[in-house]
């Protein structure tokens, strides 16, 4: 094998040794890190600093150059309230609407998944029957489509949906769920906790089963109460994959945008519109496309997702640190 | 040896221009369907490349949403096709090839002069942009069955909004349906109701103003309809943003009496209810301001960034003249734009007398249109008006604002487009 390659490998060798007299071997480094730069500032880092432009300038002109230089007016636009808690008093209404239904939905979902997630890793956890079975079963809705999951429930809970058949057949009047603002986004909370549980689930069952069987048949012996090894035993050395799930759970509920979207549209009225929906709306979906103004929403969002994955890199750090 | 390689270099060169000059009569042709639009354009187009052999049309089908979202953005980076059905008239103006230098604009003019202007960019502009394909007009069905059943009077045809409510409701009782009446969710169908409640949505001087006390008293009657369930309220509250939503399957299903959408709706209605039950065309209800529906509909146009104005203003020529434009209105079940083939009346192909009567029933309505609410159609930024129509009013509807409310929002976000516009 080698002496095929030999020859291969000289005549590779002759332009890099070239490059090597040329420009030094500390310099030659960036030869091997060229195509993946190219790759990273085409198609990551040239999109923020467009994303950046746009959010400096007006109007509803796709190029570049036909857009004129506003500053930080459209931050300014987005910013513009009298009172945070009262979208009614902001310029942009809608942005703020979209601001706290996302505060809501963040910590309602994070805090009802990372909840439900621990309580099914500690039962698939156990020595069940059918384990595997239900490991399966919490598994699956992560490996479908936001777009499927959204349908399925929309099937559920539509007006003639099998939710209403069911409460209509035991004697109750039908609902109309996804018409009323509070049930459409407890349903939207559900629908996503249901969606993505499984993968945290997995994760957490993965933590479990790294803690050492013979601490627990130690705090059995010293009679420990169940209770007492999970609060003791269970939650401290697990504390470390739980800190992963609830930060990869923020920035993903922070991100939440396809299931709610084809489940309400964002509806009734502003009722489940986020951060992500917004900033479509306003850059693509309405009249005019006020590209500008969805700019600077996606740096403003991008700035918080920044900070959770700062967070996330310090308790992984954390983690391998001890 | 020199030679034969200069005859071979002659040879490849000949051929290249030939594929060159084969490709460059390339016309790509974005099309969506109501109903059978887009088979129907692919099939008569192909007789015209059989008369035009340097021309190749391809059409491209996609769905409406592309059409409302992809292709401005196409357009606006000079990616776009050649050719394509549009509803958004005025708004992409800018884009359009004028047709002028290639037709015969006497003809054009004879045959479409009430729609052109809908295509063009204001005053002074004499250009000729868009073949009007299909008129549509806004307007309401009833389920006919329903109102023999409950033995209520249809009213007549001066009958206003408030006469329309008071019987779909007794009828919506009397025989237990779900709905007395529904309204698609679209700033488009909503303005034809509001104009009729005397809403101007212009100024004196032609600028957009919306709201004005017609309009809010339109709206306000809306809301109170919708949360008093004489207006099937999932269809506008079930939804958010500006997202359009009909509610044509609850009238298939036989589920609502009164269904204000549009005559669009007479192909789906023909093949889907069949003789479950009849219905009927009654058009729009009456108020101060008229009993006016909303002209509107798709029409054809070019983008100027195409390599082959010529061939594109052929494409479109052939499908504007007369016996063409009259098989395609037949086969496409819609209601002709084009004068003469308006005037001499429609054969309706593989059509039910019912649906029959019912495109002459909107054929008919055509008088009752406003001057208002063809400005309303003709008028470029009317889709950032249907928008912020829909948006706050559904706002309303929830609850999330009053009436009031959503109106002085609807003024600001008319101001802050306007301002993103100029």
């Amino acid at each position: 094998m080698l002496s095929i390659l030999s020859p291969i490998m000289r005549i590779i060798e002759i332009p890099l040794q070239a490059l090597q007299r040329r420009f030094g071997i500390q310099r030659l480094a960036w030869a091997f890190l060229l195509p993946n730069l190219v790759l990273f500032g085409l198609f990551a880092f040239l999109p923020i600093i467009l994303n950046v432009i746009y959010a400096l300038t007006g109007g509803d002109n796709v190029l570049l150059g036909d857009r004129p230089f506003v500053g930080m007016q459209n931050f300014q636009t987005l910013g513009a309230c009298s009172n945070y808690l009262d979208p009614n008093t902001c310029t942009k209404d809608l942005f703020w609407r979209a601001v706290w239904n996302t505060v809501w939905f963040v910590t309602l979902q994070v805090g009802f998944m990372v909840g439900f997630a621990l309580l099914t890793a500690l039962v698939l956890n156990r020595d069940i029957r059918a384990r595997g079975f239900f490991r399966g079963v919490f598994f699956f809705p992560v490996l479908l489509s936001p777009v499927v999951v959204a349908l399925i429930w929309k099937w559920i809970l539509q007006r003639n949906g099998v939710l209403n058949a069911g409460l209509e057949a035991m004697g109750y009047d039908s609902f109309a769920w996804l018409v009323d603002r509070g049930w459409a986004f407890t349903w939207s909370v559900f629908l996503s906790v249901w969606a993505h549980m499984g993968f945290y689930t997995l994760i957490l069952l993965a933590g479990l089963q790294a803690i050492p069987r013979d601490v627990y048949e130690a705090a059995l012996m010293d009679r420990a109460s169940p209770w007492r090894s999970f609060t003791k035993i269970t939650l401290p050395l697990l504390s470390p994959t739980l800190l992963v799930v609830l930060v990869l759970a923020l920035i993903k509920s922070v991100q939440v945008f396809e299931e709610v979207f084809a489940f309400t549209g964002g509806g009734p009225g502003s009722a489940t519109t986020f951060m992500i929906q917004f900033i479509y709306q306003t850059g693509f979906a309405g009249a005019p496309r006020l590209f500008g103004l969805a700019a600077a929403a996606s740096i403003l969002l991008a700035l918080v997702l920044v900070l959770l994955t700062a967070l996330q890199l310090w308790a992984n750090r954390r983690n391998v640190d001890g | 040896m020199k030679k034969s390689i200069m005859t071979t270099t002659a040879l490849a060169a000949l051929f290249m221009a030939g594929g060159m000059a084969a490709q460059a009569q390339e016309v790509r042709f974005m099309c969506y369907s109501d109903g059978n639009e887009c088979e129907v354009y692919d099939d008569v187009l192909t007789r015209f490349e059989a008369e035009n052999p340097g021309i190749d049309v391809i059409v491209d089908v996609v769905p409406y949403q592309a059409i409302l979202e992809n292709l401005p953005v196409q357009l606006a980076a000079g990616s776009g096709p050649d050719i394509a059905k549009v509803t958004d008239l005025g708004g992409l103006h800018e884009y359009y090839l004028d047709l002028a230098p290639y037709v015969d604009r006497d003809y054009w003019e004879a045959s479409f002069g009430g729609t052109l202007d809908w295509y063009r960019g204001g005053a002074g502009d004499d250009g000729l942009y868009g073949l009007h394909s299909q008129l549509t007009i806004t307007g309401a069905y009833i389920n006919r069955t329903l109102f023999d059943q409950a033995g209520v009077d249809v009213p007549g045809a001066d009958a206003t909004w408030e006469d329309w409510a008071a019987a779909s409701r007794a009828v919506a009782e009397a025989t237990g349906t779900q709905f007395p009446m529904a309204m698609d969710r679209s700033g488009h169908r909503i303005a034809g109701p509001a104009i009729s409640y005397g809403a101007q949505l212009f100024d004196e001087d032609g600028n957009p103003i919306l709201v004005d006390e017609g309009f809010t008293n339109y709206v306000r009657q809306f809301v109170e309809w919708n949360q008093d369930g004489t207006m099937a309220r999932d269809v506008w509250a079930g939804q958010g943003g500006s997202t359009y939503q009909d509610a044509a399957q609850e009238f298939v299903n036989g589920e609502l009496v009164y269904y204000y959408s549009g005559s669009w709706q007479v192909s789906r209605f023909d093949r889907d209810i069949g003789d479950f039950f009849d219905w009927q065309v009654v058009g729009s209800p009456c108020g101060d301001g008229g009993c006016t529906g909303m002209p509107g509909g798709a029409g054809i146009v070019g983008f100027s960034q195409t390599q082959h104005p010529e061939a594109v203003a052929a494409v479109i020529d052939y499908l504007a003249q007369e016996d063409v434009y009259a098989e395609v209105t037949a086969r496409t079940r819609n209601i002709p734009a084009h004068a003469a083939v308006a005037a001499a009346g429609v054969e309706y192909e593989d059509t039910s007398p019912q649906a029959a009567a019912a495109l002459n029933a909107w054929a008919a309505q055509v008088p009752n249109i406003s001057p208002i609410a063809y400005a309303y159609q003709g008028y470029a930024g009317n889709r950032a008006m249907f928008g912020i129509t829909v948006q706050r009013v559904t706002q309303a509807i929830v609850g999330e604002l009053t009436v009031d409310e959503a109106m002085d929002r609807a003024v600001s976000d008319l101001a802050d487009a306007m301002a993103e516009t100029q």
